[in-house]
């Protein structure tokens, strides 16, 4: 079968700084990896590089197959690929219901429209409230993005993401900045939420081995810049050097 | 429902100005309804998109200049043809400005409109033979959905048949674009405003978007040029010059660009406030000054947020 996402010995350097140095990473259908790795590893050029934002000084990153590498990310949530933030990230002014229209309106390919009802359209009302269910934000439709607590700002900004109901998701450190009795609520309401939208594929970078331990399928450890390990949550724990290097320090 | 009664009430007023006798008054709301209908689409762009444009008198003039060749080089007097004109000349216009300046945003996109509108006046400038220079051309009276009026004096027809055509069309603006805000396209420009980054990751054709916003605000803008030009009866190349953009941004921010009627109250208080100021003092740009700086300091939200703060409590 051929693999969700992947990116082929993927080389990013910014002038002389070597961020990336020959990184393969793939992901398949039903699986949950998580990006692990130290301060400077790579993580965040990595990722931005597989949702298509850089551009890699070499190397192929395909979505589907398809060359996908720079393309920026309208064309890649039109493929089926979406992405949420480590700092929250949400329109301060518009309501719950507003920032689930938004990417809803997108999937639809109805944004650009200048004289149709919102009110009226009955795909934008649905999918907003199937999203505002799914994230436990029903109550809060009406309330102005800014006004809304960190962990539900969180939440909305995921929602806001799987609205698009992409195929693969991608998530950048989703439980930061919020409490660790929260952490786990917020990833169980991520996962089922996935489960419900039928999204293939979730990529995750964190730094809470808890979380990566308890939810990944994959853990792809990076150092850097190279690809330290990568294999299931077992095999990462009995490597020695990503314990050493990577675990370590980060307990 | 109380909103409902406030603007109904307000339209009533407008439309009894001139039955009050007060002649001056009726050809003040003129220049107001043409403001209005400009507003309403620089208010799309700037309120609603958060780009503010300095050069977007270059659409006015585009209206105005519309107006004045097609009645005065073609005899063609109708003024539902000059705003048709003036409509394709300011879609021709905007798609390649707009393409250009929509690729910047802020301080750069503000230099950008202004560079544009600049030019656009030194065209109307040089090109004497096409534009009749510091001249300008002259309007000629147009007929109103096919009739001539030719039995009214100038004021009877100003303030008379074209008072309603141009308050009707006012209305009409202000329908139209009531509904573009509350679209998916008014959406997806107010999400592009609060955040455009997090915009395109939903999926926000953030560019192209913008650019719509750019292209239909220039066509509000010219179609208040040529409601603007024919109570004076000339189109003269100051309609595109810096100062006048820069009016429609006082405008803009003295009534307010956060609320959908602000721009209106700002055009409205605008013109008013002008005329008083202009008959107690040669120096009322100084006064004005000190407004907008009020304004900006004290209303940010302009008068239109006093009122509505008012309505709320």
């Amino acid at each position: 079968m051929t693999p969700l996402l992947e990116a082929r010995d993927v080389v990013k350097h910014y002038g002389d700084v070597q961020a990336l140095n020959g990184v393969t990473v793939t992901v398949r259908e039903d699986e949950f990896v998580s990006i692990i790795g130290p301060n400077g590893a790579g993580k965040t050029t990595l990722v931005n590089v597989l949702t298509g934002l850089l551009r890699p000084s070499s190397g192929r990153v395909t979505f589907k197959g398809r060359d996908v590498a720079g393309v920026g990310p309208v064309r890649l949530a039109g493929l089926g690929m979406a992405r949420s933030f480590q700092l929250v990230n949400v329109f301060p002014g518009l309501t719950v219901a507003e920032t689930l229209a938004v990417p809803t309106l997108a999937r639809c390919g109805r944004g650009g429209r200048p004289f149709a009802s919102l009110g009226r359209d009955a795909d934008v009302r649905e999918g907003v409230a199937e999203m505002a269910a799914l994230f436990g934000l029903t109550d809060k439709l009406g309330r102005p993005a800014r006004t809304l607590p960190q962990g539900d700002k969180k939440l909305l900004d995921v929602a806001s993401a799987f609205a698009l109901r992409p195929e693969l998701i991608l998530m950048d450190e989703p439980t930061s900045g919020v409490s660790t009795h929260d952490k786990t609520a917020i990833m169980e309401t991520l996962v089922h939420a996935a489960k419900r939208i039928g999204v293939k594929a979730i990529i995750q970078v964190e730094h809470d081995m808890d979380i990566v331990f308890g939810y990944s399928d994959r853990i792809v450890a990076l150092h850097q810049g190279r690809v330290l390990a990568d294999g299931p949550p077992d095999a990462i724990r009995a490597d020695d050097r990503v314990v050493a290097t990577v675990i370590g320090r980060l307990r | 429902m109380i909103r409902h009664l406030v603007l109904a009430a307000a339209l009533a007023a407008v439309a009894a100005v001139p039955l009050l006798g007060r002649d001056y008054y009726a050809t003040l709301m003129l220049p107001f309804f043409a403001y209005s209908v400009a507003l309403l689409g620089l208010n799309l762009l700037f309120g609603t998109t958060g780009l503010l444009s300095f050069g977007h008198a270059l659409f006015l003039a585009v209206g105005g200049y519309a107006a004045a060749y097609l009645g005065s080089t073609l005899q063609v007097r109708s003024l539902e043809a000059m705003l048709a004109v003036a409509v394709v000349a300011a879609v021709v216009i905007a798609v390649p400005v707009g393409w250009l300046c929509v690729r910047y945003v802020k301080i750069y996109f503000g230099m950008l409109t202004l560079a544009f509108g600049m030019l656009f006046y030194s065209f109307l400038y040089k090109f004497y033979g096409l534009t009749g220079g510091d001249e300008g051309m002259p309007v000629a009276r147009p007929s109103l959905l096919g009739r001539g009026f030719g039995d009214l004096d100038k004021t009877s027809y100003l303030i008379g048949p074209y008072y309603y055509y141009s308050l009707a069309l006012c209305v009409v603006a202000a329908v139209v674009m009531w509904r573009i805000v509350h679209s998916p396209l008014g959406l997806s420009l107010r999400a592009i405003r609060e955040n455009a980054d997090k915009a395109e990751y939903v999926g926000v054709r953030v560019r192209r978007y913008r650019f719509y916003a750019f292209v239909i605000a220039a066509v509000f803008g010219a179609a208040g040029g040529v409601l603007l030009v024919v109570p004076t009866g000339l189109a003269s190349p100051t309609l595109a010059y810096w100062t006048h953009s820069g009016n429609l941004v006082f405008m803009l921010l003295l009534g307010g660009f956060g609320h959908f009627f602000g721009p209106l109250l700002g055009a409205f208080v605008f013109i008013f406030l002008q005329d008083q100021v202009m008959s107690v003092t040669e120096y009322w740009r100084f006064v004005f000054g000190a407004v907008l700086a009020a304004v900006v300091i004290f209303l940010p939200r302009g008068l239109m947020g006093v009122l509505a703060r008012q309505e709320r409590a």
